[in-house]
């Protein structure tokens, strides 16, 4: 039944891979800006190449989209990116996993605020089904093609897109019997 | 559907004839496309995943994992709901079915029922108060969503934790993975009507939580691993405690080989039921014992070690089919192996401090305030103020006993993060459902839900 693989079996660890032949490199994407994060290497694909990025990188062997999510730069618009990339307000951020070679990468993709679509990575990861369903219901980012992008977490009829920072906190008021007011 | 519902929901309260409230009630709660829908109104894309046709080619094919081909006729199915208030479903999970007779031929789970806004209360809160919230999360191993999420404030602040720190977080980290596990093991025996085993889970979960009780002052939900280190040293007398945990464990666990594993009921109710093979596990992202039970050897403590998970022994445990059996039997043997690496922190736990003494980062003892203005000073700022932490984005993750744990944190450069979100292994391997519940029976589909171990505070976040 269960077979059990012992201690002797292979243990690399992701910091003794130099950053240059890590998975820009390998995937053939030397042109797409890189930069480290504590030690951790990130990608920043234009919107349009991001697809084709993330198509290269699964070649490359990176089986498993292990996260995506997006973020909300509305208030830090000015934060640290590698020249050649023009801040927007929005970000995709996908961690991907490469199991036989025990690598990760992160893809970062600035997406507009007036046309919040990005393509859908479904086909290649279907894993991603889930987290795409929630970056939509939580930051109001439609993915082009996917098969049901429906709201996960708030219900159907929810107005407004809670993580984003123009969605203040409170609005709602909670109903605690001797609770003053909103915090 | 919704129509009808609504027209079915009578005026019932006398200071509202007219119903209105009611109508409100059901438009609130009303999830319209999120559930499953009938074949007619669904879209082709759509009804491949609720059938758990995931795997694609490039041309666009479709394969079906399982090639299960199950013959029904168009006007003999029906939608029923499974949950959110099933006692199988492990919470507040919803799972529609598409049955004929009592074969499931689509589903879906519905999710959000226990969605309180976690990611957004965490900008809300300090780095030092961020601990609290996340340990609500997983609330059957809360010790590793506050280790991944300190892991993630450590690497942006560039903070190295002493030796002890990290060794009595891998000490209760896997304790925390036997209570888990252990807990899982009673449902999932109550699932499959084996009630003794429920009794027996509680049991051996009780030995642990009394000891994070006597090391946390909590039984869950600690905040005990802080960015830094951890809340408080270990009490006195621990390695007894502990010592007697592990040697009580590893017999008992020989008691439920004897009651489940090679029971011929059990067996028949979980062997061959819901299999998932390495390449759909993968395509799903589903993490832990899910992707080892169907043979792929990947284990985070063992792939990319955090901690001093490099300097421990002990065995990745993978199964081979990756039916519900396999699960169950990773999950067991994963707890003898958890035992082994208790067993090694009791003999190397090293000397030292059990967290950095980095006053912006740490309050001082406690001693030091009485004596100390400067010290009280730092006290106050850490619990009014908390710390700063450097601009910059990280990804840290951990396996938890449901899978990886990941944080992806964003900080600005202020005392809050600006955005924290937790990667939590629930909320992605519940997507297996569909593929795993095709084509088996409903008794089958409450016996592969428990396998698949959804904690539902974690999924809805």
């Amino acid at each position: 039944m269960a077979d059990v693989i012992t201690a002797d079996g292979p243990a690399t660890h992701e910091a003794a891979i130099p950053l240059r032949q890590r998975a820009a490199s390998l995937a053939g994407l030397t042109d797409i800006p890189a930069t480290e994060s504590c030690g951790q290497e990130v990608l920043f694909p234009r919107l349009s190449e991001y697809l084709e990025t993330v198509t290269a990188l699964r070649d490359a062997g990176f089986e498993m989209c292990v996260d995506l999510c997006a973020v909300d730069y509305l208030r830090h618009h000015g934060r640290p990116l590698p020249t050649g990339v023009e801040p927007e307000r929005f970000e995709i951020v996908v961690n991907l996993l490469a199991i036989t070679d025990v690598r990760r990468v992160r893809i970062r993709v600035q997406v507009p605020e007036g046309d919040c679509v990005v393509p859908t990575i479904f086909d290649l990861y279907p894993g991603t089904e889930n987290m795409e369903r929630e970056a939509f219901d939580l930051f109001g980012i439609s993915f082009d093609h996917h098969p049901d992008l429906t709201r996960i977490l708030m219900p159907e009829d929810w107005e407004g897109h809670p993580l984003r920072k123009d969605y203040s906190v409170g609005r709602i008021p909670v109903q605690f019997k001797e609770a003053p007011g909103p915090r | 559907m919704s129509d009808d519902r609504r027209a079915t929901v009578p005026p019932t309260n006398p200071s509202d004839p007219f119903g209105q409230i009611g109508e409100e009630l059901v438009a609130e709660t009303d999830e319209g496309p999120q559930e499953l829908q009938d074949r007619g109104d669904t879209s082709a894309a759509k009804l491949a995943i609720e059938e758990g046709s995931f795997l694609r080619l490039p041309e666009g094919l479709v394969l079906d994992p399982g090639d299960i081909d199950v013959e029904f006729g168009e006007d003999e199915t029906m939608i029923i709901n499974m949950g959110p208030q099933h006692p199988s479903t492990h919470g507040v999970l919803r799972i529609m079915l598409e049955l004929e007779g009592e074969t499931v031929l689509r589903s879906k789970p519905v999710v959000g029922y226990l969605h309180t806004g976690m990611e957004k209360t965490a900008e809300q809160l300090t780095y030092v108060q961020g601990a609290t919230n996340v340990t609500r999360m997983d609330y059957l191993a809360p010790l590793h969503n506050e280790l991944v999420w300190s892991l993630a404030v450590e690497a942006l602040i560039g903070t190295e934790v002493p030796q002890r720190a990290t060794w009595i977080r891998m000490l209760m980290t896997e304790l925390n993975r036997m209570s888990s596990h252990v807990m899982w093991m009673a449902t999932n025996g109550m699932d499959l009507a084996s009630t003794s085993m429920m009794i027996y889970g509680f049991r051996e979960r009780e030995m642990i939580l009394s000891f994070f009780e006597k090391t946390t002052g909590l039984r869950m939900n600690h905040d005990y691993i802080r960015p830094g280190g951890v809340a408080a040293d270990l009490p006195d007398g621990w390695e007894d405690d502990v010592m007697s945990i592990v040697d009580t464990i590893p017999s008992r666990m020989d008691d439920y080989d004897e009651m489940l594993t090679g029971q011929p009921i059990f067996k028949l109710r979980t062997e061959g039921v819901g299999i998932i093979g390495p390449d759909l596990a993968i395509a799903m992202a589903a993490t832990g014992p899910i992707l080892r039970a169907s043979g792929v050897p990947w284990d985070l403590r063992r792939s990319m070690p955090y901690l001093a998970y490099d300097e421990v022994d002990f065995d990745v445990i993978v199964g081979t089919v990756g039916d519900t059996y396999d699960r169950y039997a990773v999950r067991l043997n994963e707890i003898r192996e958890s035992c082994k690496i208790v067993r090694q922190c009791v003999e190397r736990m090293p000397l030292g401090d059990y967290r950095v003494q980095d006053k912006k980062v740490t309050p001082p003892p406690r001693a030091r305030i009485d004596e100390s203005m400067e010290a009280l000073i730092h006290h106050f700022k850490i619990f009014t103020r908390g710390f700063e932490v450097p601009e910059g984005e990280v990804y840290t993750a951990v396996e938890s006993p449901r899978g990886e744990l990941g944080c992806y944190l964003v900080s600005d450069g202020a005392n809050k993060p600006y955005r924290m979100h937790f990667r939590a292994p629930s909320f992605v391997n519940l997507q297996t459902l569909p593929p795993l519940l095709r084509g088996g029976l409903i008794a089958d589909a409450i016996a592969i839900i428990s396998s698949v171990d959804p904690v539902m505070g974690e999924v809805d976040r």
